[in-house]
């Protein structure tokens, strides 16, 4: 199937979020979309589909004009979305969910689970998918239920498969399954529209790039011909010459102290030290136990054995309370769920943490509180129309500031970082860094767990790296390189 | 781009807060207008300070129903945590006990129970329908015990208690004024002070709260205990004005005073909720009640009618 999309606009209410966009898919390929949250991308895979209908512009499949009228209506003739988020039924088998809303029946309604086993195997079989149909999805990894997806497009012998950031929740060995698949779907001529944030992905799977940006598409090349500087400039409008921040080596006394802490099968005798203003890189694979460490310390899930000191003294810690109180924040990797209470104002998101700092006995001062909380928003330049906004309202990068917000405000001496850009475009990540060299060197300590190399090496003064649940290493910044930290990180030495 | 964007949201936002702050009163106004229209006694002063005694005993049920609800619970055994208290409330003062050392007592009882669910659903990690269902047995069961299943009456209680139900303060029916502090009270922990701030932070959701270092478990134990409480409450008023306590009493009240809160405008899911709409809510309840039995319609039909005007107050939230 062959795609174009010629001069499509869109505006929701005053927003004009597509300004005239030229796409073009040809079968077979891998085309990666890329461009900063707000760009335009889901847009306009949302016009393809159905889902919004443009204001101007007009699609052609195979070179004849066509519009779809909705998501289903495009599924049915062979394009298929897989948003980021996923929808599916927990509790209801991988047969289920595959066939849900298209199950095949008889005259009497009596659905026919022989026959649609079937067919989801020979779309298992073509894709090379080994997970048995009568497990619940909630039983899967996220990998497998996007693997599962992928088998249901199939169902419908999709020609077009867009996948929204496919690989946001997967691990690594998960992501080259689905690369295998992918490069499985090109084999039988289907178009697949990558949109994705992780750079290294894009120089891997795909042939073409295009780069949108504020609603226009930049450029379209194939990905031979362009490299990793030139698409962040033209998703960016300028330059990134010094893309993180020049970090100093200063650091101060001990404020943490980790002692064999275990936490069977997760984890076993973690030490490390951890000095004020200095940023502890922690790195690994996925799986390796990193968040769940940083959960122990937390107070979380609270660790077995072993005990943490804070400024050279014993501490208990044994719920996020405490803490708190002592002194420790944690920004989660998944903001979603565990960071922020999505329908709340920002104000209520960034002043929970801190009810102390504008009540008495319990009474809040709410002249004050809105000023605590408007100089956060500044101080940290959040992006909001006011601070009585669903935090819901804003992209990925201002939610991740208004968590951070909540830990500056609590007056946090320890940070906790696990994945603090994950599903951050290139601008806000870049102002992420920039505040966390400025809060160390203002002497707060901070633990940054990430599964981004390069921002691992640009943003730590120190790395440690987490191997199946014990440190394999210790590398001081100089010393530091992709190399050294992958030999770590799969038990090399 | 984004602050435009974000601007239009905003104004949707205000817009539908005020529709949520107001629907509820507009159609109480209406409402009320329907009846007066129908049958001019309604707006009688008699009868409506008659029908706002009627409305306490569910509003102040309702007030502490708001409360669990937006931390996203439910709490089934108000009716008989009320029936427990005011049992427990009359054999004290048959025993001889002062009628306002047998006030607080109740009202502590209320609390405690109260807390035995909380403490059910945090330390325990039952659901809040299945834990309030068992104890709502439960309470009944031990009501039943300590009656044996008769009403107590005849206990007297002195003046004290004889004025906690039927007594008037400035021509207004002392429960009323109960009603109306306890409202104020309430308002104020839910709207002004942190413990507010953390009940709707645990509803929006618990997780993020709990990292946040809100402990919840706190504070949710103490959310049923003021539900607890508060239908102590209530069924000390109700003991008092019968001058008996009956060991049915309060049966299917948390269905009032759980319509009451949603009518109101406080989300099942939690997190979002707002006392005012609560007591908007009672007197919704209260006067079509007042109302229909006024124009003479058959109690049958009167429980028709509360339930579309449940189903109404649900659709017209949901348009929002």
């Amino acid at each position: 199937m062959q795609v174009e999309l010629k001069g499509i606009t869109k505006a929701f209410g005053a927003n004009q979020v597509l300004k005239g966009v030229d796409l073009k898919l040809e079968a077979g390929e891998v085309h990666a979309l890329m461009g900063e949250n707000g760009a335009g991308k889901s847009t306009l895979m949302n016009i393809l589909t159905g889902l919004h209908k443009q204001d101007d512009g007009l699609v052609y499949i195979n070179g004849e004009q066509k519009q779809y009228e909705n998501p289903k209506e495009a599924e049915e003739n062979g394009v298929s979305f897989i948003h980021q988020e996923m929808i599916t039924w927990p509790d209801m088998t991988v047969l289920e969910n595959m066939f849900m809303g298209k199950e095949k029946k008889n005259k009497f309604g009596w659905v026919l689970t022989k026959e649609m086993k079937q067919e989801g195997e020979r779309v298992f079989k073509e894709l090379g998918i080994d997970i048995s149909f009568d497990r619940t999805m909630r039983t899967l990894s996220v990998g497998q239920q996007q693997l599962v997806e992928i088998a249901k497009t199939l169902l419908n012998d999709a020609e077009v498969i867009i996948m929204d950031e496919p690989t946001a929740a997967l691990t690594d060995r998960e992501i080259q399954l689905l690369f295998k698949i992918i490069r499985q779907l090109q084999k039988k001529n289907v178009v697949v529209v990558y949109i994705s944030h992780r750079m290294e992905e894009i120089f891997e799977i795909s042939n073409r790039v295009t780069v949108m940006r504020d609603g226009v598409s930049i450029s379209t090349k194939a990905t031979e011909d362009t490299d990793y500087d030139e698409i962040v400039r033209q998703m960016v409008g300028r330059d990134l010459e010094d893309y993180y921040p020049e970090m100093t080596n200063e650091k101060g006394d001990v404020v943490l102290e980790v002692n064999n802490l275990s936490h069977l099968p997760h984890y076993e005798n973690i030490s490390f030290k951890l000095h004020s203003g200095e940023i502890l890189g922690f790195s690994g694979l996925m799986g390796a136990g990193r968040t769940e460490i940083m959960r122990g310390i937390f107070g979380i899930d609270p660790f077995e054995e072993g005990d943490i000191l804070l400024d050279g003294e014993k501490i208990t810690i044994k719920t996020p309370h405490d803490a708190v109180k002592k002194g420790i924040g944690f920004l989660t990797e998944n903001r979603k769920e565990e960071g922020l209470i999505l329908d709340f104002p920002v104000k209520d998101n960034i002043s929970i943490t801190a009810f102390e700092e504008f009540s008495n006995n319990g009474w809040i001062d709410t002249k004050e509180e809105k000023e605590f909380v408007e100089l956060l928003v500044k101080r940290l330049t959040v992006k909001t129309a006011g601070i009585d906004l669903p935090v819901s309202a804003l992209s990925g990068g201002n939610q991740q500031k208004v968590v951070l917000a909540k830990w500056i405000g609590a007056g946090s001496r320890i940070l906790i970082l696990d994945e603090p850009t994950r599903g951050v475009d290139v601008g806000a990540k870049r102002e992420i860094y920039n505040l966390m060299k400025e809060l160390a060197e203002r002497g707060v300590a901070i633990i940054m767990v990430s599964s981004d190399l390069p921002e691992v090496m640009g943003v730590s003064n120190r790395v440690l790296v987490v191997h199946e649940g014990a440190i394999s290493g210790e590398l001081q910044r100089d010393d530091v390189s992709e190399e050294r930290i992958m030999t770590l990180a799969t038990g090399g030495k | 781009m984004e602050a435009k964007n974000t601007a239009i949201i905003k104004k949707k936002e205000r817009r539908s807060d005020l529709y949520r702050k107001l629907g509820p009163l507009i159609a109480l106004i209406v409402l009320m207008a329907i009846v007066t229209v129908m049958n001019v006694n309604f707006i009688q002063p008699n009868n409506l300070l008659n029908l706002l005694r009627q409305v306490s005993v569910n509003a102040l049920i309702a007030f502490g129903m708001t409360f669990v609800i937006i931390t996203g619970g439910i709490d089934l055994s108000v009716g008989s945590t009320l029936a427990l208290s005011s049992a427990l409330t009359a054999g004290i003062i048959a025993a001889g006990v002062p009628s306002v050392i047998a006030i607080a007592a109740g009202l502590l009882m209320g609390a405690f129970l109260g807390m035995i669910n909380g403490l059910l659903i945090t330390k325990g990690n039952v659901a809040p329908f299945i834990g309030t269902l068992a104890t709502m047995t439960i309470y009944r069961g031990l009501t039943l015990v300590y009656t044996q299943g008769n009403p107590i009456t005849g206990f007297g209680g002195g003046f004290a208690f004889q004025f906690f139900g039927r007594g008037y303060l400035f021509g207004i029916p002392f429960p009323v004024i109960i009603t109306t502090v306890a409202f104020a009270a309430l308002f104020v922990i839910l709207h002004k002070m942190t413990f507010g701030r953390k009940t709707f932070a645990i509803g929006g959701n618990e997780q993020a709260a709990y990292i946040a270092g809100i402990k919840s478990d706190r504070v949710k134990t103490m959310v049923y205990a003021i539900s607890g409480m508060m239908a102590a409450l209530s069924g000390l008023i109700l003991t008092s004005r019968l001058n008996s306590a009956q060991p049915t009493a309060g049966t299917a009240y948390e269905l009032d005073a759980i319509a009451a809160v949603v009518i109101g405008g406080t989300s099942l899911a939690g997190g979002k909720g707002r006392l005012v709409g609560t007591l908007i809510g009672a007197l919704i309840i209260g006067t079509l009640n007042n109302g229909l039995n006024l124009l003479g319609i058959s109690s049958f039909y009167q429980q028709v009618v509360r339930g579309v005007v449940i189903i109404i107050a649900v659709l017209l939230d949901r348009k929002k």
